[in-house]
Protein backbone atom coordinates (compact mmCIF):
# COMPACT_ATOMS: atom_id res chain seq x y z
CA UNK A 1 0.00 0.00 0.00
CA UNK A 2 3.06 2.20 1.00
CA UNK A 3 4.81 1.56 -2.76
CA UNK A 4 4.68 3.95 -5.36
CA UNK A 5 4.75 1.87 -8.34
CA UNK A 6 5.50 3.92 -11.76
CA UNK A 7 3.07 3.84 -14.42
CA UNK A 8 3.12 4.33 -18.41
CA UNK A 9 -0.22 5.90 -19.64
CA UNK A 10 -0.94 3.89 -22.78
CA UNK A 11 -4.40 5.11 -23.61
CA UNK A 12 -7.39 8.20 -22.39
CA UNK A 13 -11.01 7.52 -21.88
CA UNK A 14 -13.43 9.82 -23.82
CA UNK A 15 -16.09 8.98 -21.74
CA UNK A 16 -14.13 9.10 -18.37
CA UNK A 17 -11.56 12.59 -18.26
CA UNK A 18 -10.27 11.55 -14.76
CA UNK A 19 -9.53 7.90 -15.45
CA UNK A 20 -6.39 6.02 -17.87
CA UNK A 21 -4.96 3.16 -19.01
CA UNK A 22 -1.80 2.75 -17.53
CA UNK A 23 0.71 -0.53 -18.08
CA UNK A 24 2.93 -1.11 -15.17
CA UNK A 25 5.13 -4.10 -15.67
CA UNK A 26 3.54 -5.65 -18.29
CA UNK A 27 0.08 -5.39 -16.60
CA UNK A 28 -2.20 -3.13 -17.87
CA UNK A 29 -5.20 -1.37 -15.84
CA UNK A 30 -7.14 1.87 -15.51
CA UNK A 31 -5.79 4.05 -12.89
CA UNK A 32 -7.41 7.56 -11.31
CA UNK A 33 -5.42 10.40 -12.82
CA UNK A 34 -7.55 13.01 -11.53
CA UNK A 35 -4.73 14.33 -8.90
CA UNK A 36 -3.20 15.14 -11.48
CA UNK A 37 -5.61 17.15 -13.34
CA UNK A 38 -3.06 20.34 -13.80
CA UNK A 39 -0.27 18.39 -15.87
CA UNK A 40 -1.65 17.88 -19.21
CA UNK A 41 -0.88 14.26 -19.27
CA UNK A 42 -0.18 11.97 -22.56
CA UNK A 43 0.25 8.33 -23.85
CA UNK A 44 3.81 7.90 -22.75
CA UNK A 45 4.33 9.89 -19.70
CA UNK A 46 5.37 8.35 -16.50
CA UNK A 47 3.02 8.78 -13.00
CA UNK A 48 3.47 7.25 -10.03
CA UNK A 49 0.88 5.36 -9.04
CA UNK A 50 -0.90 4.73 -4.73
CA UNK A 51 -3.25 2.65 -4.57
CA UNK A 52 -5.10 3.11 -8.16
CA UNK A 53 -4.28 7.28 -7.97
CA UNK A 54 -1.68 8.80 -9.64
CA UNK A 55 0.22 11.42 -7.48
CA UNK A 56 3.14 12.97 -9.22
CA UNK A 57 4.59 12.48 -12.63
CA UNK A 58 7.56 11.56 -13.13
CA UNK A 59 10.59 11.33 -16.29
CA UNK A 60 11.70 8.25 -17.68
CA UNK A 61 14.83 7.41 -16.43
CA UNK A 62 13.08 8.03 -12.92
CA UNK A 63 10.43 5.53 -13.48
CA UNK A 64 13.32 3.30 -15.05
CA UNK A 65 15.20 3.31 -12.14
CA UNK A 66 12.21 2.68 -9.81
CA UNK A 67 11.45 -0.01 -11.41
CA UNK A 68 14.91 -1.92 -11.28
CA UNK A 69 14.45 -0.93 -7.35
CA UNK A 70 11.08 -2.40 -6.72
CA UNK A 71 12.26 -5.57 -8.62
CA UNK A 72 14.59 -5.69 -6.42
CA UNK A 73 12.92 -5.79 -3.51
CA UNK A 74 10.89 -8.82 -4.52
CA UNK A 75 7.59 -10.09 -2.69
CA UNK A 76 6.54 -6.68 -1.78
CA UNK A 77 6.55 -5.61 -5.11
CA UNK A 78 4.77 -8.92 -6.17
CA UNK A 79 1.85 -8.93 -4.18
CA UNK A 80 1.51 -4.84 -5.18
CA UNK A 81 0.96 -6.09 -8.78
CA UNK A 82 -0.96 -9.08 -7.85
CA UNK A 83 -3.43 -6.86 -6.07
CA UNK A 84 -3.52 -4.05 -8.97
CA UNK A 85 -3.97 -6.93 -11.76
CA UNK A 86 -6.96 -7.58 -9.35
CA UNK A 87 -8.18 -4.06 -9.74
CA UNK A 88 -10.99 -3.21 -11.94
CA UNK A 89 -11.36 0.29 -11.24
CA UNK A 90 -13.95 2.41 -13.32
CA UNK B 1 31.72 -5.86 2.65
CA UNK B 2 31.59 -9.18 1.51
CA UNK B 3 28.70 -9.60 3.87
CA UNK B 4 26.35 -6.83 2.49
CA UNK B 5 23.85 -7.04 -0.23
CA UNK B 6 25.19 -6.56 -3.94
CA UNK B 7 23.50 -3.34 -5.10
CA UNK B 8 23.62 -1.37 -8.59
CA UNK B 9 25.93 1.21 -8.35
CA UNK B 10 28.19 -0.13 -5.26
CA UNK B 11 30.95 1.18 -6.41
CA UNK B 12 29.20 4.90 -5.62
CA UNK B 13 28.00 4.21 -2.70
CA UNK B 14 31.08 3.29 -1.35
CA UNK B 15 32.40 6.77 -2.40
CA UNK B 16 29.38 8.11 -1.19
CA UNK B 17 30.49 6.95 2.00
CA UNK B 18 33.67 8.00 1.56
CA UNK B 19 32.53 11.32 1.93
CA UNK B 20 30.62 10.84 4.75
CA UNK B 21 33.00 10.02 6.58
CA UNK B 22 34.86 12.58 5.88
CA UNK B 23 32.24 14.75 7.23
CA UNK B 24 32.50 13.06 10.90
CA UNK B 25 33.48 15.02 13.40
CA UNK B 26 36.05 12.33 15.54
CA UNK B 27 34.40 11.75 19.06
CA UNK B 28 30.71 12.66 17.90
CA UNK B 29 28.00 10.00 17.72
CA UNK B 30 25.30 11.09 15.35
CA UNK B 31 22.00 10.26 15.24
CA UNK B 32 19.33 10.66 11.96
CA UNK B 33 15.76 8.83 12.04
CA UNK B 34 14.41 7.74 8.77
CA UNK B 35 10.56 8.58 9.20
CA UNK B 36 9.27 6.28 6.03
CA UNK B 37 8.85 2.78 7.00
CA UNK B 38 10.24 2.31 3.12
CA UNK B 39 13.31 3.92 4.18
CA UNK B 40 13.75 1.25 6.99
CA UNK B 41 12.68 -1.68 4.27
CA UNK B 42 16.06 0.16 2.27
CA UNK B 43 18.33 -0.03 5.12
CA UNK B 44 17.96 -3.33 6.07
CA UNK B 45 17.26 -5.19 2.74
CA UNK B 46 21.11 -3.66 1.58
CA UNK B 47 22.47 -3.69 4.91
CA UNK B 48 23.13 0.26 4.31
CA UNK B 49 24.16 0.82 8.24
CA UNK B 50 27.80 -1.55 7.34
CA UNK B 51 28.59 1.24 4.80
CA UNK B 52 28.54 4.22 7.17
CA UNK B 53 30.80 5.01 10.19
CA UNK B 54 30.09 3.71 13.04
CA UNK B 55 29.53 6.90 14.63
CA UNK B 56 26.19 7.48 12.85
CA UNK B 57 23.04 5.28 13.49
CA UNK B 58 19.96 5.43 11.81
CA UNK B 59 17.06 4.79 13.86
CA UNK B 60 13.51 4.41 12.69
CA UNK B 61 10.58 6.21 12.68
CA UNK B 62 6.55 6.09 13.52
CA UNK B 63 6.14 6.46 9.23
CA UNK B 64 4.54 3.00 8.53
CA UNK B 65 0.75 3.57 9.19
CA UNK B 66 -0.16 0.30 9.26
CA UNK B 67 2.73 -0.48 12.47
CA UNK B 68 0.26 2.83 14.10
CA UNK B 69 -3.17 1.54 14.09
CA UNK B 70 -4.66 0.95 17.56
CA UNK B 71 -5.95 -2.14 18.70
CA UNK B 72 -9.09 -0.11 19.54
CA UNK B 73 -9.32 1.27 16.26
CA UNK B 74 -8.68 -2.69 14.52
CA UNK B 75 -11.49 -3.84 16.89
CA UNK B 76 -13.84 -1.30 16.50
CA UNK B 77 -13.43 -2.14 12.24
CA UNK B 78 -14.14 -5.92 13.06
CA UNK B 79 -17.39 -4.49 15.20
CA UNK B 80 -18.68 -2.76 11.91
CA UNK B 81 -17.96 -5.87 9.42
CA UNK B 82 -19.87 -7.70 12.03
CA UNK B 83 -23.09 -5.85 11.36
CA UNK B 84 -25.52 -7.22 9.57
CA UNK B 85 -25.14 -6.93 5.54
CA UNK B 86 -21.98 -5.39 5.35
CA UNK B 87 -18.80 -5.93 3.37
CA UNK B 88 -15.63 -5.00 4.88
CA UNK B 89 -12.81 -4.23 2.28
CA UNK B 90 -9.67 -3.16 2.75
CA UNK B 91 -5.59 -3.03 1.55
CA UNK B 92 -4.06 -6.70 2.06
CA UNK B 93 -1.70 -5.07 4.49
CA UNK B 94 -4.22 -4.30 7.26
CA UNK B 95 -5.62 -8.15 7.46
CA UNK B 96 -2.85 -9.11 10.31
CA UNK B 97 -3.12 -6.35 12.36
CA UNK B 98 -3.74 -7.61 15.19
CA UNK B 99 -6.75 -6.40 17.70
CA UNK B 100 -7.64 -7.11 20.86
CA UNK B 101 -9.75 -10.28 19.35
CA UNK B 102 -7.60 -10.96 16.14
CA UNK B 103 -7.10 -9.31 12.98
CA UNK B 104 -9.19 -9.26 9.97
CA UNK B 105 -8.05 -12.52 9.08
CA UNK B 106 -9.60 -14.24 11.99
CA UNK B 107 -13.03 -12.14 11.63
CA UNK B 108 -13.07 -13.78 8.54
CA UNK B 109 -12.84 -16.88 9.86
CA UNK B 110 -15.40 -16.42 12.16
CA UNK B 111 -17.64 -15.45 9.63
CA UNK B 112 -17.34 -11.84 8.68
CA UNK B 113 -17.23 -10.42 5.26
CA UNK B 114 -13.90 -8.94 4.67
CA UNK B 115 -12.25 -8.19 1.45
CA UNK B 116 -8.66 -6.95 0.19
CA UNK B 117 -9.17 -4.31 -2.19
CA UNK B 118 -5.94 -2.44 -4.00
CA UNK B 119 -7.34 0.63 -3.94
CA UNK B 120 -10.88 2.11 -2.94
CA UNK B 121 -12.33 2.68 -6.19
CA UNK B 122 -12.48 -1.32 -6.05
CA UNK B 123 -14.32 -0.89 -2.79
CA UNK B 124 -16.50 1.73 -4.81
CA UNK B 125 -17.09 -0.71 -7.41
CA UNK B 126 -18.47 -3.70 -4.94
CA UNK B 127 -20.82 -1.15 -3.28
CA UNK B 128 -22.52 -0.56 -6.61
CA UNK B 129 -22.37 -4.31 -7.44
CA UNK B 130 -23.55 -4.95 -4.13
CA UNK B 131 -26.81 -2.54 -3.75
CA UNK B 132 -28.63 -4.46 -0.92
CA UNK B 133 -24.93 -4.72 1.46
CA UNK B 134 -23.50 -2.01 3.18
CA UNK B 135 -19.94 -1.36 2.11
CA UNK B 136 -16.77 -0.10 4.05
CA UNK B 137 -13.85 0.77 3.11
CA UNK B 138 -10.91 0.57 6.14
CA UNK B 139 -8.93 3.90 5.11
CA UNK B 140 -5.64 3.90 6.26
CA UNK B 141 -2.48 5.59 5.85
CA UNK B 142 -0.82 9.16 5.79
CA UNK B 143 -1.02 11.87 3.72
CA UNK B 144 0.11 9.78 0.51
CA UNK B 145 -3.62 7.37 0.79
CA UNK B 146 -5.84 9.50 2.31
CA UNK B 147 -6.16 11.82 -1.33
CA UNK B 148 -7.73 8.54 -2.80
CA UNK B 149 -10.06 8.09 0.19
CA UNK B 150 -11.27 11.68 -0.37
CA UNK B 151 -11.44 11.45 -4.07
CA UNK B 152 -13.36 8.23 -3.79
CA UNK B 153 -15.97 9.65 -1.05
CA UNK B 154 -16.30 12.81 -4.23
CA UNK B 155 -17.02 10.30 -6.50
CA UNK B 156 -19.40 8.35 -4.74
CA UNK B 157 -21.80 11.39 -4.04
CA UNK B 158 -21.28 12.36 -7.86
CA UNK B 159 -22.51 9.01 -8.75
CA UNK B 160 -24.93 8.86 -6.67
CA UNK B 161 -23.86 5.39 -4.52
CA UNK B 162 -25.22 5.48 -1.34
CA UNK B 163 -24.20 2.52 0.33
CA UNK B 164 -20.86 2.97 0.58
CA UNK B 165 -18.59 4.39 3.55
CA UNK B 166 -15.24 5.03 4.67
CA UNK B 167 -13.94 3.93 8.62
CA UNK B 168 -11.48 7.34 8.44
CA UNK B 169 -8.17 5.99 9.95
CA UNK B 170 -5.82 8.56 8.20
CA UNK B 171 -3.19 9.96 10.21
CA UNK B 172 -0.53 12.96 9.02
CA UNK B 173 2.83 12.86 9.34
CA UNK B 174 3.82 16.31 10.85
CA UNK B 175 2.00 16.05 14.37
CA UNK B 176 4.00 12.71 15.05
CA UNK B 177 7.43 13.85 13.78
CA UNK B 178 6.25 16.88 16.49
CA UNK B 179 5.89 14.39 19.06
CA UNK B 180 9.20 12.54 18.67
CA UNK B 181 11.16 16.09 18.77
CA UNK B 182 9.26 17.00 22.06
CA UNK B 183 10.02 13.69 23.41
CA UNK B 184 12.83 13.85 25.98
CA UNK B 185 13.71 10.07 25.30
CA UNK B 186 15.80 10.96 21.95
CA UNK B 187 18.55 13.15 20.50
CA UNK B 188 18.20 13.36 17.74
CA UNK B 189 20.46 15.15 14.90
CA UNK B 190 18.39 15.32 12.02
CA UNK B 191 15.42 13.67 9.66
CA UNK B 192 15.44 11.75 6.40
CA UNK B 193 12.37 13.15 5.56
CA UNK B 194 9.83 10.59 3.89
CA UNK B 195 9.78 10.48 -0.06
CA UNK B 196 6.18 9.54 -1.07
CA UNK B 197 3.91 11.99 1.67
CA UNK B 198 5.93 14.80 0.23
CA UNK B 199 4.83 14.41 -3.25
CA UNK B 200 1.52 15.27 -1.87
CA UNK B 201 2.31 17.47 1.24
CA UNK B 202 5.63 19.48 -0.27
CA UNK B 203 9.07 20.29 1.67
CA UNK B 204 7.50 23.80 3.26
CA UNK B 205 5.50 21.91 6.26
CA UNK B 206 8.84 20.80 7.76
CA UNK B 207 10.51 23.65 8.05
CA UNK B 208 9.50 24.64 11.47
CA UNK B 209 11.95 21.23 12.12
CA UNK B 210 14.72 23.29 11.00
CA UNK B 211 13.35 26.67 12.41
CA UNK B 212 12.29 26.00 15.71
CA UNK B 213 13.95 22.39 16.43
CA UNK B 214 17.33 23.34 14.47
CA UNK B 215 17.27 19.97 12.86
CA UNK B 216 17.90 19.62 9.44
CA UNK B 217 15.47 17.32 7.12
CA UNK B 218 16.22 16.16 3.96
CA UNK B 219 13.02 14.51 2.12
CA UNK B 220 14.70 11.43 0.70
CA UNK B 221 14.36 8.75 -2.40
CA UNK B 222 13.90 5.20 -2.21
CA UNK B 223 17.05 3.77 -3.57
CA UNK B 224 20.31 2.89 -1.67
CA UNK B 225 22.01 6.03 -2.96
CA UNK B 226 19.33 8.27 -2.41
CA UNK B 227 19.60 7.28 1.40
CA UNK B 228 23.27 7.95 0.91
CA UNK B 229 23.14 11.07 -0.63
CA UNK B 230 20.44 12.41 1.60
CA UNK B 231 22.79 11.06 4.48
CA UNK B 232 25.90 13.12 2.91
CA UNK B 233 23.31 15.87 2.83
CA UNK B 234 22.26 15.88 6.57
CA UNK B 235 25.98 15.90 7.42
CA UNK B 236 27.51 18.74 5.36
CA UNK B 237 24.75 20.95 6.70
CA UNK B 238 25.74 19.63 10.49
CA UNK B 239 29.07 20.35 9.33
CA UNK B 240 28.24 23.68 8.02
CA UNK B 241 26.02 25.04 11.02
CA UNK B 242 22.83 24.92 8.62
CA UNK B 243 20.00 23.51 9.52
CA UNK B 244 17.91 23.88 6.53
CA UNK B 245 14.72 21.60 4.97
CA UNK B 246 16.35 20.41 1.54
CA UNK B 247 15.06 17.89 -1.42
CA UNK B 248 17.17 15.00 -2.37
CA UNK B 249 14.29 13.68 -4.16
CA UNK B 250 13.16 16.43 -6.18
CA UNK B 251 12.94 14.14 -9.41
CA UNK B 252 9.69 13.11 -8.13
CA UNK B 253 9.06 15.85 -5.21
CA UNK B 254 7.41 18.72 -5.71
CA UNK B 255 8.61 21.65 -3.14
CA UNK B 256 4.88 22.70 -2.91
CA UNK B 257 3.58 19.41 -3.14
CA UNK B 258 0.23 17.90 -4.70
CA UNK B 259 -1.65 21.26 -4.11
CA UNK B 260 -5.13 19.41 -5.98
CA UNK B 261 -4.36 16.41 -3.69
CA UNK B 262 -4.45 19.05 -0.73
CA UNK B 263 -7.56 20.65 -1.56
CA UNK B 264 -9.33 17.18 -1.78
CA UNK B 265 -8.31 16.19 1.15
CA UNK B 266 -9.49 19.20 2.33
CA UNK B 267 -12.35 19.54 1.01
CA UNK B 268 -13.68 15.60 2.65
CA UNK B 269 -12.03 15.49 5.56
CA UNK B 270 -10.66 17.91 8.87
CA UNK B 271 -8.01 17.15 11.18
CA UNK B 272 -9.49 15.27 14.45
CA UNK B 273 -8.89 16.92 18.02
CA UNK B 274 -7.05 14.21 19.01
CA UNK B 275 -6.49 10.44 17.68
CA UNK B 276 -4.30 7.46 19.34
CA UNK B 277 -1.20 5.89 17.38
CA UNK B 278 -0.41 2.73 18.72
CA UNK B 279 2.79 2.61 20.52
CA UNK B 280 2.81 6.51 20.78
CA UNK B 281 -0.54 7.13 22.99
CA UNK B 282 -2.42 10.30 22.05
CA UNK B 283 -1.37 13.17 20.13
CA UNK B 284 -3.27 16.06 19.51
CA UNK B 285 -4.50 17.23 15.78
CA UNK B 286 -2.85 13.79 14.04
CA UNK B 287 -5.45 12.37 11.98
CA UNK B 288 -7.96 12.86 10.05
CA UNK B 289 -11.94 12.32 9.89
CA UNK B 290 -15.03 12.88 7.34
CA UNK B 291 -16.14 16.15 7.58
CA UNK B 292 -19.91 16.75 8.32
CA UNK B 293 -21.28 17.52 5.04
CA UNK B 294 -20.21 13.88 4.37
CA UNK B 295 -21.73 12.18 7.05
CA UNK B 296 -23.27 9.68 5.09
CA UNK B 297 -20.41 8.62 3.70
CA UNK B 298 -18.52 8.13 7.28
CA UNK B 299 -18.97 4.39 8.53
CA UNK B 300 -18.05 6.11 12.07
CA UNK B 301 -21.19 8.78 11.70
CA UNK B 302 -23.09 5.18 9.94
CA UNK B 303 -22.37 2.55 12.69
CA UNK B 304 -22.20 3.67 16.50
CA UNK B 305 -18.46 1.97 17.04
CA UNK B 306 -17.78 1.07 20.82
CA UNK B 307 -14.84 2.83 20.20
CA UNK B 308 -13.19 1.48 23.54
CA UNK B 309 -9.57 1.64 23.99
CA UNK B 310 -7.68 -1.02 24.35
CA UNK B 311 -3.74 -1.28 25.93
CA UNK B 312 -1.29 -2.37 23.85
CA UNK B 313 0.01 -5.63 24.72
CA UNK B 314 2.68 -5.93 27.86
CA UNK B 315 5.35 -7.86 25.89
CA UNK B 316 5.01 -5.05 23.25
CA UNK B 317 7.81 -2.61 23.08
CA UNK B 318 6.22 -1.26 19.33
CA UNK B 319 5.99 2.41 21.05
CA UNK B 320 9.93 2.33 21.74
CA UNK B 321 10.62 0.89 18.35
CA UNK B 322 8.26 3.48 16.84
CA UNK B 323 10.22 6.48 18.49
CA UNK B 324 13.33 5.14 17.56
CA UNK B 325 14.33 4.84 21.39
CA UNK B 326 14.48 1.07 20.65
CA UNK B 327 16.11 -1.51 17.70
CA UNK B 328 13.47 -4.26 17.01
CA UNK B 329 15.83 -6.96 18.35
CA UNK B 330 16.31 -5.10 21.06
CA UNK B 331 12.41 -6.08 22.39
CA UNK B 332 12.41 -8.76 24.41
CA UNK B 333 9.99 -10.67 22.29
CA UNK B 334 11.14 -10.24 18.65
CA UNK B 335 11.85 -13.04 16.57
CA UNK B 336 10.40 -15.34 19.84
CA UNK B 337 6.83 -15.03 20.69
CA UNK B 338 6.82 -12.17 18.41
CA UNK B 339 7.55 -13.10 14.04
CA UNK B 340 5.83 -11.92 10.73
CA UNK B 341 3.57 -15.45 11.21
CA UNK B 342 2.34 -14.72 14.52
CA UNK B 343 2.98 -10.81 15.04
CA UNK B 344 2.54 -9.43 18.81
CA UNK B 345 2.91 -6.25 17.88
CA UNK B 346 1.92 -4.50 14.72
CA UNK B 347 6.04 -3.31 13.62
CA UNK B 348 5.92 -7.26 12.49
CA UNK B 349 3.44 -7.14 10.12
CA UNK B 350 3.77 -4.76 7.73
CA UNK B 351 7.05 -5.47 5.36
CA UNK B 352 7.65 -1.52 5.99
CA UNK B 353 7.30 -2.02 9.65
CA UNK B 354 11.06 -1.98 11.15
CA UNK B 355 10.63 -5.18 12.97
CA UNK B 356 9.24 -6.76 10.29
CA UNK B 357 12.11 -5.32 7.90
CA UNK B 358 14.89 -6.37 10.38
CA UNK B 359 13.46 -10.41 10.95
CA UNK B 360 13.75 -10.60 7.01
CA UNK B 361 16.60 -8.80 6.29
CA UNK B 362 18.80 -8.22 9.21
CA UNK B 363 21.42 -10.84 8.46
CA UNK B 364 23.33 -7.60 7.34
CA UNK B 365 23.38 -5.45 10.02
CA UNK B 366 26.23 -4.45 11.35
CA UNK B 367 26.22 -6.11 14.99
CA UNK B 368 25.63 -9.46 13.09
CA UNK B 369 28.70 -8.59 10.53
CA UNK B 370 30.56 -8.16 13.77
CA UNK B 371 29.67 -11.21 15.28
CA UNK B 372 30.42 -13.27 12.05
CA UNK B 373 34.25 -11.62 11.19
CA UNK B 374 34.84 -12.27 15.46
CA UNK B 375 34.01 -15.96 14.76
S1 LIG C 1 9.21 -7.43 18.20
FE1 LIG C 1 6.97 -7.42 18.05
S2 LIG C 1 6.25 -6.67 20.03
FE2 LIG C 1 8.44 -6.18 19.90
S3 LIG C 1 8.48 -4.09 19.13
FE3 LIG C 1 8.62 -5.45 17.36
S4 LIG C 1 6.49 -5.75 16.66
FE4 LIG C 1 6.41 -4.85 18.74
Amino acid sequence: MCLGIPGEIVEFMDDRPDLAKVDVSGVKRAINIGLLEDEKLEPGDWVLIHVGFALSKIDEEEAKAALDFLEGIGQAYADELAALADSKIE
Amino acid sequence: MRFVDEFRDAEKAQALAAQIAALCEPGRQYKFMEVCGGHTHTIYKHGLEDYLPESITLVHGPGCPVCVIPMGRVDDAIFIAQQPDVIMTSFGDMMRVPGSNGAFFDATARGADIRMVYSPLDSLKIAKQNPDKRVVFMAIGFETTAPSSAMTVLRAKAVGIENFSIFCNHVTIIPAIKAILDSPDLRLDGFIGPGHVSTVIGCRPYEFIARDYGKPLVCAGFEPLDLLQSIYMLMLQLQEGRSEVENQYSRVVPWDGNLKALEVINEVMELRPYFEWRGLGFISHSALRVREEYASFDAERQFLVPGVRVADPKACQCGEVLKGVLKPWECKVFGTACTPETPIGTCMVSPEGACAAYYNFGRFTRERVKEATRS
